[in-house]
C-alpha cells in the first residue's frame, strides 16, 4: 500500500512541477494573445511590421537551415565512414557553439565585422553592411544552430556502418550515386529530425540576433525581436499575439518530433548516446 | 563495426572498395567550422587580451562585473541542481508509471527546446509577476519571484529541464530490474533500494544532465532578461552586462566579460568531466 501511495505522490509532484514550469507558461501565451479579443489578435499579427518580422524570420531560416544541413551531412560522412586522428576532438569542436552564450555568439561577429572589427574598415570602404543588417543576423543564427544537424546525423551514420555503401560501390555505383541512392534514404529520418530542431532554433533565436540586429523595425527585426519591442512598449496583447505564432511553431515542431520518434525510436536515444560517447572518449 | 570486421575476415582476398569523399567532406567540414565557429570565436580571446592582461583583470574584477558573473553562475548552479532533483522525479515517473496523457506530457518535456526563449521569457514573467496567476499566490506567501534573482532561477528551471530528463530516461529504461528485485528479496525497503542500488547507477547520466543544464543556464539571455528585473549589482546577469557595454561602445569591456565567462565555464566543465570520470570508474558505467 505504501508503495502505491508513494507512486501517486511522485506522479503528483512531477505533474505539479511540469504544470508550473511548462504547461501554464504555454497556456498563458494564448490566453494573453486573445485577451483583447480575436479582432485585436488578427490586427496584431497582420500588422505590416509584424509581417515584415515574419518575412525576415522565414528568410533567415531559409538560408541557415540548408547551409547547416549540408555541413551536417559532410561532417557525418567524414566522421562515420573514415578513421582519422583527432576525430573525437572534431566532434567536441562541432558541439562548441552549444557551450557559448548566445550573446557571445552575437558579440564575436561584431568583433569580426563591426565598425572597428577585423574586416570592418574594408567592409565600410566597400559599402557592405554585415553587422546591424541581415547578413549579421544570418551569421549569428548559423553559429547558434551549427551543431544541430551534424550531431543527429553522426550517430545515425555511425550505427549504419559502411557495408551498404561498399556494396553499392562494388556493384559499380560511383560516389554520388551511392550517396543519393543508398546513404540518403538510410539517414532520412535522422536528417529530418536534425533539420526540425535546427529550424526551431533558427526561427526562435533571440540573444545572438539581438546583439547583431540593430533593431530597425521592418528591416532587421525578426519575430522574437518584434515580440520584445512590443512587450517593452507595454503592448502586451500584441506581443503575445506575435509570440503565439512562435508558440504554434513550437507545438508543430514537437508534434513532428514525436511522429519521427515513433517512426524511428532509436533517434531519441542515439542523440544522447553520441553525447555520452564523445564525453567518455574524452575521459 | 563488428559486422564490417567479420566481413573483412570472411573475404581476405577480395579487396573492399574504398569509400570516396574523405578529402571533400573533411575539407568542407574543417573550412565551414573554421569560418563560422573557430575564427570568429578566436576574436574574443585575441581582442579580449588585446589591451593587455592588466585591462582584462581590471574589467573582470570590477564590482558590477563580479556581481553579474556571480549571479549568472550562481543562478545556473542552483537551477541545474533543482533540475537534477525534479528532472529525476519527472524521468522516473515517465519511465516507470502509467497515467493518463502520459505520451503528451512526455512530448511536452521538449517544449523548452522548441519554444523561443523570448516567448518563454514573457510568458514566465506574466505568470510569476505580482499580479500573475502564480505570482499573486506566491506573493501572498511572501515569495517574490518576478524581477528578483529567484525569477532568474525560475527561467533557468524552464530552460534546463529537458536536458536532465532526456539524459536520464534512456538510463532508467536500461536499469536492471533484477538487481532491484534481488535487493528487495534481500530485505531492502524501497528507499534503501533506490539509494544503494538505483541511484549509484544513475549518477553518470545525472551529472551529464546537470552539466548540460548548467552550461546552457550560464549563458542564457532571452528567457531571463524579462523576468530578472535587471538591476545592477542585484539582478543583472553577465550576458546582459555584455550587451550594456556594447551599447556604450565599450567593446574591450564587453569582450573581457565574454572571455571571463568562457574561461570559467570551461574550467567548470573540466571539473564536472573529471567528476563524471570518477563516477563512471567507481560504478562501472555500463
Amino acid at each position: 500500500m505504501s508503495s502505491r501511495l508513494g507512486r501517486l505522490l511522485l506522479i503528483a509532484l512531477a505533474l505539479v512541477f511540469l504544470a508550473m514550469f511548462l504547461v501554464l507558461p504555454l497556456i498563458i501565451v494564448f490566453v494573453e494573445a486573445l485577451s483583447k479579443g480575436f479582432g485585436a489578435y488578427l490586427a496584431a499579427v497582420s500588422d505590416p511590421l509584424a509581417l515584415a518580422a515574419v518575412q525576415l524570420t522565414l528568410l533567415v531560416a531559409a538560408i541557415t537551415v540548408p547551409l547547416n544541413m549540408i555541413f551536417g551531412i559532410a561532417a557525418a560522412w567524414a566522421i562515420a565512414k573514415f578513421d582519422f586522428r583527432g576525430k573525437s576532438a572534431l566532434i567536441t569542436l562541432i558541439d562548441l557553439p552549444f557551450a557559448v552564450s548566445p550573446v557571445i555568439a552575437g558579440l564575436i561577429f561584431i568583433l569580426v565585422f563591426g565598425g572597428n572589427g577585423w574586416f570592418g574598415g574594408w567592409l565600410q570602404a566597400h559599402g557592405v553592411h554585415v553587422v546591424f543588417a541581415v547578413p549579421g543576423i544570418v551569421l549569428a543564427t548559423i553559429f547558434v544552430t551549427f551543431p544541430f544537424v551534424a550531431r543527429e546525423l553522426i550517430p545515425v551514420m555511425q550505427a549504419q556502418g559502411k557495408d551498404d555503401e561498399e556494396t553499392a560501390l562494388s556493384l559499380g555505383a560511383d560516389g554520388w550515386q551511392t550517396f543519393w541512392r543508398v546513404t540518403l534514404p538510410n539517414i532520412r529520418w535522422g536528417l529530418l529530425y536534425g533539420v526540425l530542431l535546427c529550424n526551431a532554433r533558427a526561427m526562435g533565436e533571440f540573444g545572438a540576433v539581438s546583439v547583431v540586429s540593430g533593431h530597425v523595425r521592418g528591416l532587421t527585426n525578426t519575430m522574437p525581436l518584434h515580440v520584445e519591442i512590443l512587450y517593452n512598449e507595454y503592448n502586451v496583447a500584441a506581443a503575445f499575439s506575435v509570440a503565439s505564432l512562435l508558440a504554434l511553431l513550437a507545438l508543430l515542431t514537437l508534434a513532428a518530433k514525436s511522429l519521427l520518434e515513433s517512426r524511428a525510436p532509436e533517434l531519441r536515444r542515439r542523440a544522447h548516446q553520441s553525447r555520452d560517447l564523445a564525453r567518455r572518449e574524452r575521459v | 563495426m563488428a559486422r564490417s570486421a567479420s566481413a573483412t575476415n570472411k573475404h581476405p582476398n577480395k579487396p573492399r572498395p574504398t569509400i570516396p569523399g574523405f578529402g571533400l567532406t573533411l575539407g568542407y567540414t574543417m573550412l565551414y567550422l573554421s569560418l563560422i565557429v573557430l575564427i570568429p570565436l578566436s576574436s574574443v580571446f585575441i581582442r579580449g587580451f588585446g589591451p593587455g592582461l592588466g585591462h582584462f583583470w581590471d574589467v573582470v574584477t570590477g564590482a558590477r562585473v563580479l556581481a553579474s558573473l556571480r549571479l549568472s553562475f550562481g543562478a545556473a548552479l542552483i537551477a541545474a541542481a533543482a533540475n537534477a532533483f525534479f528532472g529525476l522525479i519527472v524521468a522516473w515517473v515517465l519511465t516507470r508509471y502509467e497515467f493518463p496523457f502520459k505520451r503528451i506530457i512526455d512530448a511536452m518535456v521538449d517544449l523548452p527546446f522548441a519554444l523561443p526563449t523570448a516567448v518563454a521569457g514573457i510568458a514566465l514573467t506574466t505568470l510569476y509577476a505580482p499580479h500573475g496567476w502564480l505570482g499573486g499566490t506566491l506573493l501572498s506567501l511572501g515569495i517574490k519571484v518576478a524581477y528578483t534573482p529567484l525569477g532568474i532561477v525560475v527561467a533557468l528551471l524552464f530552460i534546463g529541464l529537458p536536458f536532465v530528463v532526456r539524459t536520464l530516461q534512456p538510463a532508467l529504461e536500461e536499469l536492471d530490474w533484477e538487481v532491484e528485485q534481488a535487493a528487495a528479496t534481500l530485505g531492502a525497503n524501497a528507499w534503501q533500494t533506490f539509494a544503494r542500488v538505483i541511484l549509484p547507477a544513475l549518477w553518470p547520466p545525472l551529472l551529464t544532465g546537470f552539466a548540460l543544464a548548467f552550461a546552457r543556464g550560464v549563458g542564457e539571455y532571452g528567457s531571463v532578461i524579462f523576468i530578472a528585473g535587471n538591476r545592477p549589482m542585484k539582478s543583472e546577469i553577465a550576458p546582459l552586462l555584455i550587451i550594456t557595454k556594447l551599447e556604450q561602445y565599450d567593446y574591450a569591456g564587453a569582450t573581457a566579460i565574454a572571455v571571463a565567462m568562457l574561461v570559467i565555464s570551461f574550467l567548470l566543465m573540466l571539473a564536472i568531466n573529471a567528476l563524471q570520470g570518477w563516477a563512471l570508474a567507481r560504478h562501472g558505467g555500463r
